[in-house]
Parts: C-alpha cells; sequence; structure tokens
C-alpha cells in the first residue's frame, strides 16, 4: 500500500486511537477517581498482547493452537518459583521465562508442527493440560491453590509495584510487540507464513522448508504469550494453574477471532471488547428488572457463550476485519472507476 | 502389589475405558462422516448425566427410583437434546473451517454448564447406585462391585451393536458411503440431511448412556463434561480420527494406562528413586501419562494408530 494514504487508512488511525486511548487511560482514572481501570485495563492488555501472540500462527500462519494458555503458565510460573526461592530481580524472573519459554516451545512445537488441521487443534490442547496437570501436582509451589508470590519483580530501572509503571511497562511492551509484528508479516518470513496458511504444499514445491518457518513461527508467538504471562504474574501477585486451563486458550481464540483474526491489530480489539463485555455482563445492574439481573449476573457464562455462538454466525470477519475489509472494497471501486 | 489388586485396577481402567469409548464413537464418528469438530459432546454428556438422575430422585410420570426408566430418560433426553442443538445451531457450521466449528461448540458448553447451574444448581448432584446393582460379585474369586461389572458389561454390548450397525445394516452401509464421498450419496438419492441429523442424534445418545452410567460413580456437577472431554479427545486422536475401530482400541489403552499408572506408578517409583522425590513426580507423571502417550503416537504416526483410509 502507498505510504502517503496510509493516514486515513483504518490500519493507521483504529491502532492510533486503540493505543493512545490507553495511554491516556490511566489519568482519566486519576481524575475520574477510578484507580480500579487502571488494575482492570492492565489485565485487559495482557491478554491483548497474549490474543497478539496467539495471532500470529493463527491468523497468518493457519495453525489453530488451542494450547496456548500454557505459557501463560510458564511465564507465570516463572516469576512465582524464583521469587519463592529469594530471586525477585525482574530481569532475571524476564530471562528465566523466555529461556524456558523458547527451550518448551521448540520442544513442543516440533512434535505438534507435524501434525496438522483436526489433530493439530487436539494435540495442542493435550500438551496445555500436560503443563496443566504438572503445576497442579507440584505441591511445592501451592499445587491446586497457585502461588502467592510477595513482591512484584524488582526491575531495576522500573519500579513495577506502583500499578501506573507496570500499566505503562505492559502498553509499551503491546505496543512495541505490535510494531515488530507489523515489520514481520511484511517481511520475507512473514510472507512465507501466509503461503504456508493458503497453500502449504505449493510452498513446498517452490522449495521452502515450511516446517522450519511455522517452528519459528510457533515460537515467536509462543514468547509473547510467556511475556503475558510474567506480567500477569506481576499484575495478580500470583501464579495460578487456573492461567493454564483450557478455557482460556479458548478465550485467546475468541478474542483473536472476535477482533478479525486475519488482521493484526484485531486481537487488541478483540481481547478489548471480550473482557470489557465480560466486566459488563457480571456486573450488569441498571436495576430496571432487580430478579432478571440477578439471575443474568450468576449466570453471565451463558450470555458469554451465547455472545460468541452469534458472533461465529453472523459476524465472521470480527469488528476490526470489517473496518479493514470494508476499506479494501472501497479501494478496489475506486481501481475500477 | 498383590495380583488381586493388579486384575481389580485392570477391571477398573477396562470399565473407564468403556466409559471413554461411548464417548469417543460419537465423537469420532461425527468428525469422520461430518467433518465437524463437536467440542460440545462433553456437555451432551453432563446433560445425560443430569437427566437421568433427576428422573431417578424425583417423581417422573408417577415413576421414582427405577434405575431402568432413569435410563431411559437419560438417553432420550441427550437424543432429543442433541438434535436439537444439531438442527438449531450446528448443521450452518460443516461447511466452515475447523476453527468456527471449535469456538460456536465452545460457545455452546459455557451456555450448557449456565443451564445445567441454573436448574440443578452449582453444586453436585447425586444419584445413588440401584439397590440391586450395589453389592459385588465375585469374579474368579476377587470381589468387585457390581454396577462397575454392569458398566464394562453394558458398555462391551453397545460397542457391539454399534458395529453391528455400522458394518451390517443399510443405515450403517449409507454412513459409510457418506463417509466417503457425501455429495455422490446425495447425487443417488439419499437424504443426507437427515442422515446427518441421525448420526449426530446417536452419537448424542451414545453420550448420554456414558453419562448416566457415570453418573451414580462420579458426582454429577455443572463442568463435569470438559475434563473426560479432553480424554476422549486423546482418544480419538491417538486411535485415529474417524476410526471407530481406533477409538475402541484406544479408549481401552488409554482407560487402562490412566487407571493404572495413578495406582502403581507412584509405588514403582519409590522402589527407584527416594522416596520424597517419588511422592512428589509420581501422581505429576501419572497424570500427564495419556498425554504423553498420546504425544508420542502422534509424533511416530501422526495419523494416529488406526488411520482411516478413504478411497
Amino acid at each position: 500500500m502507498d505510504k502517503a494514504t496510509n493516514w486515513s487508512s483504518p490500519r493507521f488511525y483504529v491502532p492510533a486511537i486503540v493505543l493512545l486511548g490507553l495511554a491516556l487511560l490511566p489519568v482519566y482514572s486519576m481524575v475520574a477517581g477510578q484507580p480500579f481501570y487502571v488494575t482492570l485495563f492492565s489485565r485487559i492488555m495482557i491478554f491483548a498482547l497474549a490474543a497478539l501472540g496467539l495471532n500470529l500462527i493463527l491468523g497468518y500462519g493457519g495453525l489453530v493452537s488451542f494450547g496456548h494458555a500454557l505459557y501463560l503458565g510458564v511465564g507465570a510460573y516463572a516469576v512465582g518459583i524464583l521469587s519463592f526461592h529469594g530471586i525477585t530481580n525482574g530481569w532475571v524472573h524476564l530471562a528465566a521465562a523466555l529461556g524456558i519459554g523458547i527451550v518448551t516451545a521448540s520442544l513442543i512445537g516440533t512434535i505438534v508442527l507435524r501434525t496438522s488441521g483436526m489433530t493439530f487443534i487436539m494435540i495442542t490442547l493435550a500438551f496445555a493440560q500436560m503443563g496443566y496437570f504438572f503445576v497442579v501436582s507440584l505441591k511445592a509451589y501451592g499445587g491446586d491453590d497457585g502461588l502467592t508470590i510477595d513482591n512484584r519483580s524488582s526491575m531495576v530501572l522500573f519500579d513495577l509495584s506502583n500499578h501506573t509503571v507496570l500499566y505503562y511497562a505492559i502498553l509499551v511492551c503491546l505496543a512495541g510487540v505490535f510494531l515488530v509484528f507489523t515489520r514481520l508479516i511484511g517481511s520475507r518470513f512473514g510472507m512465507v507464513l501466509r503461503g504456508v496458511k493458503s497453500n502449504e504444499r505449493r510452498m513446498l514445491a517452490l522449495g521452502f522448508p515450511t516446517f522450519r518457518y511455522k517452528l519459528v513461527g510457533y515460537v515467536i508467538s509462543a514468547q509473547v504469550c510467556v511475556l503475558a504471562g510474567f506480567f500477569l504474574a506481576n499484575l495478580t501477585k500470583f501464579a495460578s494453574p487456573s492461567y493454564m486451563v483450557w478455557q482460556v486458550s479458548g478465550d485467546l481464540i475468541v478474542m483473536a477471532v472476535l477482533g478479525g483474526m486475519g488482521t493484526l491489530f484485531g486481537p487488541v480489539i478483540g481481547a478489548i471488547l471480550y473482557l470489557v463485555v465480560e466486566e459488563f455482563l457480571s456486573s450488569l445492574n441498571p436495576g430496571w428488572f432487580p430478579k432478571v439481573e440477578d439471575v443474568l449476573n450468576k449466570h453471565w457464562l451463558a450470555l458469554m457463550g451465547l455472545f460468541v455462538i452469534l458472533m461465529v454466525l453472523g459476524f465472521r470477519k470480527g469488528l476490526y476485519g470489517y473496518l479493514v475489509e470494508r476499506e479494501q472494497k472501497k479501494l478496489e471501486k475506486r481501481a475500477q472507476s | 502389589m498383590s495380583l488381586e489388586l493388579l486384575i481389580v485396577q485392570l477391571l477398573n481402567g477396562l470399565q473407564y475405558g468403556v466409559l471413554l469409548f461411548l464417548l469417543a464413537a460419537g465423537l469420532t464418528l461425527v468428525f469422520g462422516i461430518m467433518n465437524f469438530v463437536n467440542l460440545a459432546h462433553g456437555s451432551l454428556y453432563m446433560m445425560g448425566a443430569y437427566f437421568a438422575a433427576w428422573a431417578y430422585n424425583n417423581s417422573v410420570f408417577g415413576i421414582q427410583g427405577s434405575f431402568v426408566f432413569a435410563a431411559f430418560v437419560g438417553i432420550a433426553g441427550s437424543l432429543v437434546l442433541g438434535i436439537v442443538i444439531e438442527r438449531v445451531v450446528l448443521f450452518t457450521l460443516y461447511e466452515r473451517d475447523h476453527l468456527d466449528q471449535v469456538l460456536a461448540t465452545f460457545g455452546l458448553i459455557l451456555v450448557l454448564n449456565e443451564v445445567a447451574r441454573f436448574i440443578w444448581g452449582p453444586s453436585s448432584y447425586y444419584m445413588e447406585v440401584p439397590d440391586k446393582l450395589s453389592g459385588t460379585i465375585s469374579l474368579f474369586g476377587i470381589a468387585y462391585p457390581s454396577y462397575r461389572f454392569m458398566i464394562i458389561a453394558v458398555g462391551l454390548l453397545v460397542a457391539l451393536g454399534t458395529y453391528l450397525l455400522i458394518q451390517k445394516t443399510r443405515i450403517g452401509m449409507l454412513i459409510r458411503a457418506g463417509a466417503s464421498n457425501a455429495t455422490m450419496v446425495g447425487a443417488l438419492g439419499v437424504n443426507i440431511k437427515l442422515l446427518n441429523t441421525l448420526l449426530f442424534g446417536l452419537g448424542s445418545a451414545l453420550a448420554g448412556v456414558a453419562g448416566l452410567m457415570a453418573g451414580p460413580i462420579l458426582s454429577v456437577q455443572p463442568g463435569m463434561g470438559e475434563p473426560i472431554l479432553i480424554v476422549t479427545l486423546v482418544v480419538i486422536v491417538t486411535g485415529g480420527i474417524g476410526s471407530i475401530r481406533g477409538a475402541f482400541y484406544a479408549a481401552l489403552i488409554v482407560g487402562v494406562i490412566d487407571t493404572i499408572g495413578r495406582v502403581f506408578l507412584p509405588i514403582v517409583l519409590s522402589s527407584l528413586v527416594e522416596k520424597s522425590l517419588a511422592q512428589a513426580a509420581g501422581p505429576a507423571i501419572a497424570s500427564m501419562l495419556i498425554y504423553l502417550l498420546m504425544a508420542v503416537v502422534l509424533a511416530f504416526k501422526p495419523q494416529g494408530l488406526f488411520p482411516v483410509k478413504h478411497g
């Protein structure tokens, strides 16, 4: 696409507006006296980060991983276990998390990428379950109950114990990963990955060792989730097996699809939308029909389920995907006339 | 580690495997023939258990406490529910890719779990083992609970029935033909849509059978379908997706390995390594065992143990 016409494209202004809005949010929350927003949106951005990572292989590689919650857990438990042993340096936490992440993702990726389609979905799910049962059985580190982390990672330059600093650290990582992915998708590597999605056999015939490309994509996408897990443990001061349950993997896929999975920024929008809807439904309280609202508050997951079903049936492109597609159609029309 | 304990655990593993097969059969048929991924299969199992337990505990049409009647309600309920779900939501997804199917059925799970929680409450709902089956029977001098033995027997019978249905009847022939080439079968004048619905109903009824039999030995609660669904997915992937035969063998293998592993692995480990380490690692490895099995199988045979050949 031409650089000069970029400004009016939703590809440019939607991410810009959203990221700017996120950057200004702590100011608003301070003015409005609602510190709760900072925590809520820290959580939302963490999941946005994870969904962004997942989308690299889901949206661009066509690999439906139903097990990316595993890598959230890897990141969270790296922080938890090191803190448990008195190592509080955040850079060490981060290095350990990413180091373990790269080893597990490479090992698991080597096995799961031998399969494709349905089997791939299920085997990634199975590996995530394996990780889940593994941490549940770690009785020394809390087992089922999870592991409380006394203090947030102490990064030398940043004081993460301050909510606002943590918020901006997550935001910077989110924006950074987004920018890096923008370049990555346009690069030769990204092109090969997208080629694999549309026709792997053709890519093989053209002489590309597609397995290696898929593996690298898988590892990168896993590492972004590990980073998200690192932040999640820091935000909640808790490392819990519940981060790795299979519903979380499902949630991540829903987020990626909800925003528009063939687009780069879609997962971020999807994560914001999904978690805001979740927050809204679970605390719905306008006081119109108290009895109905009581039932809905208790059973908001059912509404969430209906929401997901309706979205799949009727709104397949996703929110951001819809905007991007509309723009593309407009461009095509202009080219024709 | 006595021989008697080993045999009892083998039987327990067999019983678990049979339950898994009942779920896996429906799932693998639906997948193999309609190319459809139904994650909500575990929810049908849960609803089957609820229907049966409800009919057993309450007076329905003046009948209460009859296990046969409860079984009928459980099976009929899950059959009807399965067909309704198929007709209302799922049939629109047959042409879509797997991702859409996974997402929509993921949404269905959330809905059905909440429906169960809404109707029957969040806590466990109990169903007693029927009186006639609450004793034990003697197998070669080893006492074994008769209810569990009944599960094995019924499960094997249903497996045999499914085999006969698929291999020896006209419906089964059409189902097999639909698996190889649905368009061609449709062109020959067979109502393939009806066939799909019937097949989906059959799968749901099998899930209901599994649910109602599991009801008295496990607690019936919202979300009970998911853990067993995931193990079922392991079974059908290990056995080869779409293959009934593969599902049968893989279900028994997974059931036995899981049960035996949980009981004996800690014992075996503690004779090999330090006790504290064995106590920590034993249960961990045991709960991961079936996933390891699956990973190993897929690493060598990505199509599973009994790949389906469509020609």
